[in-house]
C-alpha cells in the first residue's frame, strides 16, 4: 500500500468516526440544553425581574411562597393570620393602585414626594403588601422586602395552576398538563388498540395475499400524512361532529384529541404488531391445526402468546407516538390549562403547551425556563418508553435463546 | 362442536369489519382533503403569494420555504447520517461504543418533534445566535431526520451479503476499497429509498420549525440562509387556527392541505415504488 | 379397522402438476415409508391425509382420499374433525412455548376436553407411550423449550398421540436430530406400530429400510413403485427405483 493511500484511508476513517460522534453528541447536547434552560426555573424567584414584594416592618411573616402570593392577590387569603402572622387584614398595593391612595398633588409633578409618602403609608398600614418595581423603592425604605421562595419540584409537578404570565406572581403547576397528556394518550390507546390489533390480525392471519398487498400500503400512507393535516381534519370535521353529538359548547375536547391521536398511532401499532404476528413460526401454526384446533384457537392459544412481546412493543411504541405528538393535539383539544378529568372538556397536553406558549416568552425568562422544564418531563416520558421497549426486547431474546 | 366454527366465523368477521374501518378512515381523510381542496388549486394558487389577510392569492412562498428547509436539512442529515451508518455497521466491532451509539440513535428517534424544536431554539437561535433563520430551521430538521437516515443506512448495509465483502477481501482489497467498490453500490438503492422516506418525514413537520424559522406571513422569497421563510405545514396551521377571517381563509387552508398531502404522499409513494422495483430485481437475480 | 386409501389423486400448485394420478392403500398397524428425491411430491402426498395442503392458497386437487372409510375431502366432513383423527409429527421439533404438560394437553383443550382427571390421565398415557414420561414426570410445569431436541420431538409425538388418532403422519421426524436421539425415535416408531398406522416421509434410505414394512417410491409426482420394503430395497421391480436406491440419482 502506498503512503498516499494509507493517509487517504486514515482520513476517511476519521470522517466516518466524527460523523458517528456527531450523533451521540446531538443527544447529549439535547439533554444538556434542556436541563440547562429547564433547571433555571427552580433556581430563580418566580417574580418578574426587577420587581420586589415588600411588607410592613411590623409584619412577622418571614418568607412567602409563590402560591401564597398568588392567593393573596386573588383575594383567597385576606388576613396575615392565615399565613401565621399578626391579625391584620391584607391590603394589596401595586403601582396601579397608587392613584387611588395618593393624589397627584401629594406626589408632586415629578413624583418627587413619592418615596416619603410611601414610607409614611407603609408605617401606618401594618397589613400592607407591596408589589413594585425596584426603582420605586425609597433608599431609606420603612418597610421590609420579603423574600419569595423558589419554586419546588413538588409545586411544579403537582401544582394545579398554570398561569405563566400573571402578575405579580406567575404560577407554574403542570398537573393540568400531566393529566391532559395522560388522558388524551390513554383515550388514544383505548381507540387504537382494538382497531390496530384487529387490523394486524386481519392482515397477517385472515386476509388473503391480495387483500394484504392492498392494505399494507394503505396503512403506510396513513403513517405518512403530516400531523398538522390530521389536526386540520380533526378541527374541521371531528370537532364540530363531537360538539353536535354531545350537545357541547365547544367541540375541542379530550375526546377529539384522543380520536385524532388514536388514528395517528394506528400505523405504528399495526405495522409492529403485524411483524410480531408474522414472526410466529409456520411450524407452530401447523402443529396446532394438525391437532384439530381451529384458526381462531390457533390464533389465541399459539400465535398471540408467541408474539406477546412484539405486541406489547407495538402498544408501547404507539403510546410513545401519542405522548409526543404536538400539532394535531394543539389544534383539537381546546387549550384549556384547568385541571380536567372529563373526556368531554377541553384540555392541553405537555407538547401542545410548549408549542402554544414558547413563541410568547422572552429568552431566559422564568416562563421560558418553565417550558424547558416541561420539555424535560416529556423527554423523561419518552426515555421511559424507549427503555421499556429495550427491556422487553432483551427479555424476549433470553426466552428465545433458551428454546 | 359446530360452535367452534361459528365462533371463529363471528370473531373473524368482527376483525374484518374493524380493519375495514381503519381503511375507511384513511379513505375518508384523503377523500375529504382532495374533495375540498381541489377547488382552491389553480396556477395562481401555486405561484403567487398570499394577500388580503391570507384570504386570496396563493402559497408560493410557503412551497419555496418548505423546499429550502428540505434541502437544507438534507445537506446536514444525508452525509452525517450515511457516514455514521457506515461507521456503525462496517467498522465498529460489537463493543460498548457501538451499543452506546445504537442507544443514542434509538433515543433520538423516540424524542418528540417539539423537543427538537425547543432544542433548536435554545442552541441554534439563542445560543449560537443564528436567529430565526433557514439555517437554524434546517439544522433542527436535519437532526430530526438523522436517526431515520442512520437506521435505514444500517439496514441497507445489513442486506448486503457477507460473501461479497469476503470475496473482495480475498482479492486483496482494503476495507475502504471494499466498502466503496462493493458494499455501497449494492446497498445504494436501499439507502436511496431511506433518504426519500426521510425527505417525506421532514417536509411535513411543523413543531421543529415553529420557533426556529417559520414565518407567519412573509410574501417575499428568502434571499439568504439567515432569512425566515414560510413553510407549508406551518402555513396550514396558521390558516386553520389563527386567520383573521376564518370563513374566507378556509378554501386556502383546504388547498394548502391538499398540496402538502400530495407532496408528502408522492415522496412516500416513489420510495415504496423504488423499493418494490429493487425487490423485484433482487428476485430476478 | 384402520384404513387409509388414496384413489386417483392429482394435485396442482398453480400450473405445477405435483402429484400425478396416485393410488395407494395402507395396511393397519404398519409403517410405510415414502421415499424419493426432493420435490418428488412425497410431502404433498403425506399432507393430503389431514388436509394441511389446504393452507397453501394455490393448492388444487382431485381424486379421493379415504381415512377410516371417510372421504377426507367431502364437503360434509369438518376439517378439524379429520385433523383430530390424524396425528402429525413435523420435520423439526415444534413444541409450543408452553409447559410440557400444556403441550400434550393442547389437543384435548382445543377439542373441548377440559376435565382435569381426563386431561391428566391422557397426558400421562401419551408421555408413557412416547417413552418420555420417566424423564419429565417431575418437571411437567417446565417450559417445553428447555428440553433437548430429541426430547422435544418425543414430546411432539406425545402431543399427537393425546388426541387418539388412528393414523400418524411423520414428516422426516428425525432429520434434525443426532444419531442417538434418532435411534430412540426409531425404537419408538417400532413400538407405536402395534397400535397405530404410520406413514413416514424420509430422506434417509437406511432409516426407511430399518423401520418400515412397506415403502413407496415417488419420482416427479408419480408413484413409481410401492412394495414390501425388503423387496423394494433388495430386488425392485422398477429400473428407476433401482437407480435411486443404488444412488445413481437423487
Amino acid at each position: 500500500m502506498t503512503k498516499a493511500r494509507r493517509i487517504y484511508e486514515k482520513i476517511v476513517t476519521g470522517i466516518l468516526f466524527s460523523s458517528s460522534t456527531i450523533t451521540s453528541l446531538t443527544v447529549i447536547l439535547i439533554v444538556v440544553f434542556l436541563f440547562r434552560e429547564g433547571i433555571g426555573l427552580f433556581n430563580t424567584t418566580p417574580t418578574e425581574k426587577n420587581y420586589v414584594i415588600a411588607v410592613s416592618r411590623q409584619n412577622t411573616v418571614p418568607v412567602i411562597t409563590s402560591n401564597e402570593l398568588a392567593d393573596i392577590f386573588n383575594q383567597d387569603i385576606t388576613n396575615w393570620k392565615q399565613l401565621g402572622g399578626r391579625n391584620d387584614s391584607i391590603i394589596r398595593l401595586t403601582l396601579n393602585d397608587l392613584s387611588g391612595i395618593f393624589t397627584e398633588e401629594e406626589l408632586g409633578p415629578n413624583l418627587e414626594n413619592f418615596p416619603q409618602k410611601l414610607n409614611e403609608y407603609v408605617k401606618t398600614t401594618p397589613g400592607v403588601i407591596l408589589y413594585l418595581s425596584k426603582e420605586y423603592i425609597p433608599k431609606n425604605f420603612a418597610g421590609r422586602i420579603i423574600p419569595v421562595k423558589k419554586i419546588s419540584l413538588l409545586d411544579f409537578i403537582f401544582g394545579k395552576h398554570w398561569y405563566p404570565t400573571s402578575t405579580p406572581i406567575p404560577q407554574f403547576g403542570i398537573w393540568p398538563m400531566i393529566v391532559g397528556t395522560l388522558m388524551v394518550t390513554f383515550g388514544a390507546i383505548l381507540f387504537a388498540l382494538p382497531f390496530g390489533m384487529a387490523t394486524a390480525i386481519f392482515m397477517s392471519e385472515i386476509a388473503g395475499n391480495r387483500l394484504r398487498t392492498i392494505m399494507k400500503p394503505v396503512v403506510e400512507l396513513l403513517a405518512g400524512i403530516p400531523s398538522v393535516v390530521y389536526g386540520f381534519f380533526g378541527l374541521v370535521v371531528l370537532v364540530p361532529l363531537i360538539q353536535r353529538l354531545f350537545g357541547l359548547d365547544v367541540g375541542e375536547t379530550v375526546l377529539a384529541g384522543s380520536i385524532v391521536l388514536g388514528i395517528m398511532a394506528l400505523p405504528t401499532m399495526v405495522t409492529v404488531a403485524e411483524d410480531a404476528l408474522n414472526s410466529t413460526p409456520k411450524s407452530l401454526r401447523e402443529a396446532s391445526l394438525a391437532l384439530g384446533a381451529s384458526e381462531l384457537q390457533t390464533l389465541f392459544r399459539v400465535v398471540i402468546p408467541y408474539a406477546k412481546s412484539g405486541i406489547s412493543t407495538a402498544v408501547i411504541l404507539g403510546t410513545g407516538r401519542a405522548i409526543g405528538e404536538t400539532m394535531a393535539v394543539l389544534m383539537v383539544t381546546g387549550n384549556s390549562t384547568h385541571v380536567n378529568y372529563s373526556f368531554l372538556q377541553p384540555t392541553r397536553t405537555i407538547p401542545a403547551t410548549i408549542a402554544a406558549e414558547l413563541g410568547d416568552t422572552s429568552f431566559g425568562g422564568v416562563h421560558y425556563n418553565a417550558l424547558f422544564a416541561l420539555a424535560i418531563v416529556l423527554f423523561l416520558f419518552t426515555i421511559i418508553i424507549n427503555l421499556s421497549v429495550e427491556v422487553i426486547k432483551n427479555r424476549n431474546k433470553e426466552v428465545n435463546q433458551r428454546g | 362442536m359446530d360452535t367452534k366454527q361459528l365462533k371463529q366465523k363471528i370473531v373473524f368477521t368482527i376483525f374484518g369489519m374493524m380493519s375495514f374501518v381503519v381503511v375507511a378512515i384513511l379513505v375518508i381523510i384523503l377523500g375529504f382533503i382532495v374533495f375540498r381542496g381541489i377547488g382552491a388549486i389553480s396556477w395562481e394558487f401555486l405561484t403567487t403569494a398570499p394577500k388580503d389577510g391570507m384570504t386570496k392569492g396563493g402559497i408560493f412562498p410557503a412551497i419555496v420555504g418548505t423546499g429550502c428547509l428540505v434541502i437544507g436539512s438534507m445537506i446536514f442529515a444525508f452525509p452525517v447520517g450515511i457516514l455514521s451508518g457506515i461507521y456503525i455497521h462496517e467498522y465498529l466491532p460489537e463493543n460498548w461504543w457501538k451499543k452506546f451509539l445504537r442507544m443514542m440513535t434509538n433515543n433520538l428517534a423516540g424524542v418528540p418533534s417539539i423537543v427538537f424544536g425547543l432544542f433548536g431554539m435554545a442552541l441554534f437561535v439563542n445560543y449560537l445566535k443564528f436567529g430565526d433563520s433557514i439555517l437554524a430551521g434546517s439544522l433542527t430538521l436535519g437532526i430530526l431526520a438523522l436517526p431515520v437516515v442512520i437506521r435505514l443506512t444500517e439496514e441497507a448495509l445489513k442486506a448486503v451479503p457477507d460473501g461479497l465483502r469476503l470475496g473482495s477481501y480475498a482479492l486483496g482489497a482494503s476495507k475502504i476499497q471494499t466498502i466503496q467498490k462493493v458494499v455501497l453500490p449494492v446497498a445504494f438503492p436501499n439507502i436511496l429509498t431511506g433518504l426519500i422516506l426521510s425527505i417525506g418525514r421532514v417536509s411535513g413537520e411543523t413543531a421543529p420549525i415553529l420557533f426556529t424559522v417559520a414565518a407567519y406571513f412573509l410574501p417575499r422569497l428568502p434571499e439568504s440562509i439567515s432569512d425566515q421563510v414560510m413553510a407549508l405545514p406551518y402555513h396550514l396551521y396558521v390558516l386553520a387556527t389563527s386567520g383573521t377571517n376564518m370563513e374566507e381563509t378556509r378554501p386556502m387552508a383546504y388547498g394548502t392541505a391538499l398540496v402538502l398531502v400530495s407532496i408528502v404522499l408522492i415522496i412516500n409513494l416513489s420510495a415504496s415504488l423504488l423499493r418494490r422495483k429493487i425487490q423485484k430485481k433482487n428476485k430476478m437475480n | 379397522m384402520t384404513h387409509a386409501e388414496v384413489k386417483n389423486v392429482n394435485v396442482w400448485y398453480d400450473t405445477i402438476h405435483a402429484l400425478k394420478d396416485v393410488s395407494l392403500k395402507f395396511e393397519p398397524n404398519t409403517v410405510t415409508a415414502l421415499i424419493g428425491p426432493s420435490g418428488c411430491g412425497k410431502s404433498t402426498f403425506l399432507r393430503l391425509f389431514n388436509r394441511m395442503n389446504d393452507l397453501i392458497p394455490s393448492f388444487r386437487m382431485d381424486g379421493t382420499v379415504m381415512v377410516n372409510n371417510q372421504d377426507v375431502y367431502s364437503k360434509e366432513i369438518r376439517i378439524d374433525e379429520i385433523r383430530k383423527n390424524v396425528g402429525m409429527v413435523f420435520q423439526k421439533p415444534n413444541p409450543f412455548p408452553k409447559s410440557i404438560f400444556e403441550n400434550v394437553a393442547y389437543g384435548l383443550r382445543v377439542n373441548g376436553i377440559n376435565n382435569k382427571a381426563v386431561v391428566e390421565e391422557t397426558v400421562e398415557r401419551s408421555l408413557r407411550q412416547s417413552a418420555l414420561w420417566d424423564e419429565v414426570k417431575d418437571v411437567l410445569k417446565k417450559s417445553a423449550l428447555e428440553l433437548s431436541g430429541g426430547q422435544q420431538q418425543r414430546l411432539c409425538i406425545a402431543r399427537a398421540l393425546a388426541v387418539e388418532p388412528k393414523l400418524i403422519l411423520m414428516d422426516e421426524p428425525a432429520s434434525s436430530l443426532d444419531p442417538i436421539s434418532t435411534a430412540r425415535i426409531e425404537e419408538l416408531i417400532f413400538e407405536l406400530k402395534k397400535t397405530y398406522t404410520i406413514i413416514l416421509v424420509t430422506h434417509n434410505l437406511q432409516q426407511a429400510g430399518r423401520i418400515s414394512d412397506l415403502t413407496a417410491f415417488f419420482y416427479l409426482g408419480e408413484l413409481i413403485e410401492y412394495n414390501l420394503t425388503k423387496k423394494l430395497f433388495l430386488n425392485p421391480d422398477n429400473v428407476q427405483t433401482q437407480n435411486y436406491i443404488t444412488g445413481r440419482f437423487g
